[in-house]
């Protein structure tokens, strides 16, 4: 689904992913962890596009993501759901069209999708806040309806960078099973996250792999979690 | 993106916040251009307008006159036509027939008029062509060979006025051309404004899979419909100032011509169109350069 090969990654002077190679398998549920700073961030967006490795190759779906224009980057930006580490949402929409942008901007038909986003926004618990403008959220409202936003078009990947950042506990237990939920429906997920507590108990709801990184390096976290 | 522009995508405009100052400049800057626009067609339309009546008024035929005692009126006649023809720039020279020279006279004199009991002088038609022929050598020339002849040429004069009509209905056009250049200018800045301030909505929407034509069209409708607005409001606004203007009279001359006759009057209303043509153009560049930018 998404691969890695050898993938290195510099920016002015320092280096700061060298010799990276991974391969997320379609329906496979990963952690990607280590300190702040380490480039979690930095592997999802060469991952989505945003950045491009300075040595290596990203595929996803199995096209190199090297050859592609802009036109065919907003393309794979739809088949990957992306919740962004700060959750970016344009602040004069109400919270219903901000979930929507990514049917809005494919041009789809809204009246025909409204079933669709209603039934998503009652599954990230946010019906109630439809009208609400993005600055009026709480952190952990803005994390759902991120997420909520990264899967309106049903994407076969989900990328989640920090998606419990700034929520409490229970809200953390939430969103992990939203997560959970869209990997049992098949989805390819991958989460940033130095929350170890959250590791933990994902390990028992799913299957899933930890990558961590160190030293620049991608390694595969023991048993120790 | 033309038929979305005209259609119009309510979805896809929402996305672009709806922005204060360059929302206003745009809206100013082509009513402003709009009003000046109009005055400056007006310009241009009346000079035209005197132009061409001067310039046909030219090509009429000048008018040799010839008062002579009676008996010597023909020889005289034949004379001064045979210099007219041996002169060059005088493209024809005819003797008017009597009959005419009747038609001529009827509106003072009536119908059925008898011209061998009158005293009538022998008219001449004297057609230039393109160079013209030198009126003061003619005139010295006729002044020896035919002593009743007298050259009236007095549509001569105006060829310098015709050209001046004509250059300000050039500049005219000129101001016109000037005028949807400074609104591009204008509005090309407001829209890079527009596209700077709202570089994070741009993100935004790249980060969710929109495509670059996707956004340019949501600026470029924007600023297409303000400008075609703005422009429609100026328009009103100097249709107004020229309607105001005194009515033109016979002798009115050119200040008090300075209006839109007939049908004249829809090309006024080709001004919002172009303005949000202009708008159309300069903001699809601007926006596509700083897409490319913003990469
Ligand atoms: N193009 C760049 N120019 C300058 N610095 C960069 C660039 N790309 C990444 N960095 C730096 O690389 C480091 C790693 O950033 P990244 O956001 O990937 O870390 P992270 O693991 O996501 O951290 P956190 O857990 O705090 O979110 C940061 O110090 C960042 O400032
Ligand atoms: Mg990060």
């Amino acid at each position: 689904m998404i691969e890695l090969d050898d993938v290195g990654y510099s920016y002015g002077g320092g280096e700061l992913l060298s010799h990276v190679s991974v391969r997320l398998a379609p329906g496979s549920f990963h952690f990607l962890t280590g300190p702040s700073g380490a480039g979690k961030t930095t592997l999802l967006k060469l991952c989505y596009g945003a950045l491009t490795p300075t040595s290596g190759v990203v595929r996803a779906f199995d096209g190199d993501l090297r050859g592609l224009d802009r036109g065919q980057t907003a393309l794979l930006r739809r088949r990957m759901g992306v919740v962004h580490q700060d959750c970016r949402f344009l602040d004069h929409l109400p919270l219903a069209d901000n979930i929507a942008l990514p049917l809005i901007v494919s041009g789809r038909d809204m009246a025909q999708e409204s079933a669709n986003l209603k039934e998503l926004m009652g599954w990230v618990g946010l019906t109630a806040r439809a009208d609400a403008r993005p600055p009026e959220l709480s952190g952990g409202e803005r994390q759902r309806a991120a997420l909520a936003r990264a899967v309106i078009l049903s994407p076969d990947v989900v990328l989640a960078d920090e998606p419990t950042g700034n929520v409490d506990w229970e809200m953390s237990m939430r969103l992990l099973t939203l997560l959970v939920e869209l990997n049992k429906m098949g989805k390819t997920v991958l989460i940033a996250s130095h929350d170890l507590g959250l590791i933990r108990a994902a390990k028992s709801q799913v299957q899933a792999r930890v990558l961590r990184i160190s030293n620049r390096q991608l390694q595969l976290a023991g048993a120790d979690l | 993106m033309l038929r979305t522009v005209l259609i119009g995508d309510t979805q896809a405009d929402r996305v672009v916040p709806p922005s204060g100052f360059t929302a206003q400049l745009t809206l100013f800057a082509s009513g402003a251009m709009a009003f000046l626009a109009v005055f400056a067609l007006a310009l241009s339309l009346a000079s035209g307008r005197l132009a061409d009546r001067w310039a046909s008024e030219l090509a009429r035929s000048a008018t040799l006159r010839i008062t002579a005692p009676e008996d010597q009126v023909a020889a005289q006649t034949e004379v001064a036509l045979r210099i007219l023809r041996q002169t060059p720039g005088v493209a024809r020279a005819r003797a008017l027939s009597k009959q005419e020279q009747a038609t001529l006279l009827a509106p003072w004199f009536g119908p059925g008029l008898d011209l061998d009991a009158l005293p009538v002088p022998q008219l001449i038609e004297v057609k230039e062509d393109e160079q013209g022929y030198d009126a003061a050598g003619l005139r010295l020339r006729l002044s020896a060979e035919v002593p009743g002849a007298v050259l009236d040429d007095h549509t001569r004069w105006r060829k310098p006025l015709v050209d001046a009509a004509n250059s300000l209905r050039r500049l005219g056009w000129i101001s016109i051309l000037l005028i949807g250049g400074a609104m591009a200018a204008m509005i090309t800045l407001a829209a890079n404004a527009a596209l700077a301030a709202n570089a994070q909505v741009i993100e935004v929407l790249r980060l969710v899979g929109a495509h670059d034509s996707y956004i340019a069209g949501a600026f470029v409708r924007r600023f297409t419909l303000r400008a075609f607005i703005g422009a429609g409001i100026g328009v009103v606004l100097g249709l107004a100032g020229v309607l105001l203007l005194p009515e033109a009279s016979d002798e009115g001359g050119f200040l008090t011509g300075l209006g839109f006759h007939g049908f004249s009057w829809l090309w006024p209303l080709l001004i919002p169109l172009l303005g949000g043509a202009v708008a159309f153009a300069a903001t699809g560049l601007a926006a596509r350069r700083r897409l490319k930018e913003l990469s």
